[in-house]
């Protein structure tokens, strides 16, 4: 039961870090085709400027939480998935330096080379997370012991990288809706229309790594074992239909809201179709960590849930105190003031 | 094991962790002068606290954008490398990482955003507590990052669950009030904190080098020089403390800092040492004190000091390095603590004495240096163990091709030498830029 809860909990967290960093992912993938001058630029880097930060700490807290709950989970899942965590650690870490060096050195050269770092990590950071996915989903090759007998490039299957293009096309269209939020005139109108297009995407893509998933994963069995289960990809789709609906009224936060809703679920969708499998061996089904043989002693459960249940909420509010404080298009006189 | 993954695995992880705690130290220090000038600019209105507050708050945050990031190694690597490691005491040690994300380091990374661009949407007061969080979430981040380190230093609450051959919790409180921890995180955040005196110190004192900004340099030197000398004593009796306690729960690791061979009570202290681990010996022992080795590591100087051939060969650590880092840190401390009484006592002088000011310029990086000193004896002290007594290195790592590892830890030493590099230069630049100018506040610099 006590691994169950967690179990979900630790789906929680990830879900929350994909509907928060998510947008922060997306607004720098979506960079050179939205932003046609430098203060166009600006408005797209202080649309996540005061959140990236906090966003991201929703990855380590997810990261903390699988090392404190399942430590065998953590411990295998790092080890093998090496390659493309670190991808994901080298992009993460470049994305911050390039917020911060940018703005420093009023050069234009300067801020081209941070600018294409910024687009060139944002994109690999999205997509490698969709890559990842895919990959628990589906399985990877380690044994017994926890040794890894695959390689980077296995993991650019074709499943990984639909995974990887879903998240990827789910993100930047997450961050178009976010920027039509914080922005005004016409580069708003860019992104409204871009979330549009992307929606057209995402949705083919729904469809297609759906497919997929029947063909390559066993995600489906648990939706057969509990139809109640059902609810999640419903209110994917009640999600995913509303965008266009919301976004033609103008009503943005109400689109970013259903887009979030969207983001949510399709992760519950896709990690409580493994439950409670949580590292699936694709060599020996024995070897398959799940949260029963790979969680910690019920004592250390017990006393991470209660942290976890006061802390959480509260991290919750003041970062929703946070976000309404920020929530409004800058003016371009204080822009300046809203950059590093 | 594969060797050549446990050397690899060690090397990145002290490279990264050293680079990671170039920014930490600033960070917790730092961000407490901040929000004490701020309060002084809520309780008086002077704009010129206000001013103070904007300038070190852009340092602040150059500084500290790169220590969040590379704190997400560091939290990877554990898993990424040393997977045995993380399996084994996951149970213990992993909950600690979790609370440090979910108690600390939520507040200090959502409070720093508001703080740095909310001057202009929230209230002065709550503006000013935005600072004070950021600056106790900071501290308390490292309380829970040391009661992870002292679980490896000095392992309490846990017992061995055979059956699944791993550690696993037996006391949470236990854990969580391991003295020996408390002693850590004590000496590393007074240290951090002194640091970040002697920072502000350094920099104040270029700018009086070439008198810009006199006056607002001179008040920034006043305040922080007596902080500074408070601290660096504070450092000193701390330090004391830990070695007692190292000599009590890690005695080899005391008997490698002193190069300490033979066990014998009314230990002495030899000012002049030069160990020599391949015959056993030190080949040069001079300027001995009587009794003062068993007075600082058991308080009373005819207690009994334990020395390195009474440990098996393979429990050893690294004598050289582990009693030379000792050393050098002990030393470089005195010095500190010298420089500090010294700018404390010019602090009221119009001015101060120039050879102190361009001491301070140059001595910004000394601290530093000391710190990964102090560091390296506490990690490197504690070879062979990774979980002292309990779990060796070299049977921690993952099992991963040591090509893996070859081709990690060239990137992040490529990727952290370019970041460090830019890092540091616009730090630099900040700094000997100066405040805005009164009144016509460019935003620009923002």
């Amino acid at each position: 039961m006590l691994e169950t809860v967690w179990f979900v909990l630790w789906t929680l967290l990830w879900a929350v870090y994909f509907l928060l960093d998510g947008f922060d992912l997306g607004i720098g993938s979506l960079m050179p085709f939205l932003a046609s001058d430098e203060e166009q630029k600006k408005v797209m880097y202080s649309a996540s400027g005061p959140f990236w930060d906090g966003n991201e700490v929703w990855l380590i807290a997810a990261g903390g939480v699988t090392f404190a709950a399942f430590p065998k989970v953590y411990a295998v899942m790092f080890s093998a998935l090496y390659a493309p965590l670190l991808i994901l650690l080298f992009a993460l870490i470049l994305r911050a330096a390039s917020y911060e060096f940018r703005e420093h050195i009023e050069h234009a050269s300067w801020r081209a080379v941070w600018d294409w770092t910024h687009f060139i990590v944002n994109i690999l950071a999205c997509v490698v997370l969709g890559v990842f996915f895919a990959n628990l989903f589906r399985g990877i090759p380690f044994d017994a012991n926890g040794v890894y007998f695959g390689n980077l490039l296995k993991l650019f299957n074709i499943y990984g990288i639909a995974g990887g293009i879903f998240f990827l096309l789910i993100f930047m269209m997450h961050g178009a809706i976010w920027l039509s939020i914080k922005s005004t005139g016409q580069l708003k109108d860019k992104a409204v229309a871009a979330a549009g297009v992307l929606w057209v995407g995402v949705a083919c893509m729904l469809l297609i790594f759906l497919v997929l998933t029947a063909f390559y994963t066993n995600i489906y069995s648990n939706y057969i074992r509990m139809p109640w289960l059902i609810i999640l990809p419903v209110l994917a789709v009640i999600g995913l239909l509303y965008i266009p609906r919301a976004l033609n009224h103008g009503k943005s936060f109400l689109a970013w809201a259903s887009s979030g809703l969207f983001i949510v679920s399709v992760t519950f969708f896709g990690v409580m179709g493994i439950y409670p499998n949580m590292l699936i061996s694709s060599m020996d089904p024995a070897a398959t960590i799940t949260a029963f043989n790979g969680s910690s002693t019920t004592l250390t459960l017990e006393i991470m849930l209660v942290v976890c249940l006061v802390m959480v909420p509260i991290v919750l509010l003041y970062q929703f105190w946070m976000y309404r404080l920020f929530s409004k298009p800058v003016p371009p006189s204080e822009l300046d003031e809203h950059l590093y | 094991m594969d060797q050549t993954v446990v050397l690899l695995s060690r090397l990145q992880f002290a490279s990264t962790i050293f680079f990671h705690f170039i920014f930490v130290p600033l960070t917790l220090g730092l961000s407490i002068i901040i929000a004490w000038m701020e309060t002084r600019y809520v309780l008086s209105g002077d704009d010129f606290w206000k001013r103070q507050t904007k300038f070190w708050g852009r340092l602040f945050l150059i500084n500290f954008t790169l220590g969040v990031v590379t704190g997400i190694t560091q939290e990877f690597q554990f898993g990424t490398n040393w997977a045995r490691y993380s399996e084994y005491v996951g149970d213990i040690f992993g909950s600690l990482l979790a609370i440090e994300a979910t108690v600390a380091f939520f507040l200090e990374s959502t409070f720093i955003a508001v703080w740095f661009f909310g001057w202009n949407k929230i209230g002065r007061k709550l503006h000013c507590l935005c600072i004070w969080i950021v600056a106790i979430a900071g501290n308390t981040s490292a309380f829970w990052i040391i009661m992870a380190n002292g679980f490896m230093q000095h392992p309490v609450g846990y017992q061995i669950n055979e059956a699944q051959g791993r550690a696993v919790l037996s006391s949470f409180t236990d854990v969580v009030f391991n003295g020996f921890a408390w002693g850590q995180f004590a000496h590393t955040v007074l240290a951090a904190w002194a640091l970040s005196g002697f920072f502000v110190l350094g920099i104040s004192a270029w700018h009086l080098l070439r008198k810009s900004e006199t006056d607002f340099f001179h008040r920034a030197f006043k305040m922080v020089a007596p902080y500074t000398l408070i601290l660096s004593i504070l450092v000193a009796f701390s330090g004391d403390q830990e070695g007692v306690a190292v000599a009590k729960y890690q005695p080899a690791k005391l008997a490698a800092m002193e190069a300490h061979w033979r066990t014998q009570d009314h230990a002495p202290f030899y000012l002049i040492v030069w160990p020599d681990p391949e015959n056993r010996r030190n080949s040069v022992e001079m300027i001995g004190i009587p009794s003062l080795l068993s007075l600082l590591a058991y308080h009373a100087p005819s207690a009994e000091v334990k020395g390195l051939l009474d440990f098996p060969v393979n429990n050893w650590p690294p004598v050289t390095e582990v009693f030379w880092c000792f050393r050098a840190m002990a030393l470089i401390g005195v010095y500190l603590l010298a420089l500090s009484i010294w700018a404390t006592w010019q602090r009221k002088r119009p001015e101060p004495s120039s050879a102190l000011l361009k001491i301070l310029v140059w001595n910004i990086p000394i601290p530093y240096i000391c710190i990964m000193f102090g560091w390296t004896v506490a990690e490197m002290g504690r070879q062979p163990w990774i979980v002292y007594d309990l779990l060796r290195t070299s049977d921690a790592v993952s099992p991963l091709p040591s090509s893996n590892v070859a081709i990690s830890l060239i990137a992040f030493t490529l990727l952290y030498t370019v970041l460090g590099i830019l890092d540091i230069y616009l730090l630099r630049r900040s700094a000997l830029k100066g405040p805005d100018p009164v009144k016509t506040q460019d935003p620009k610099e923002a």
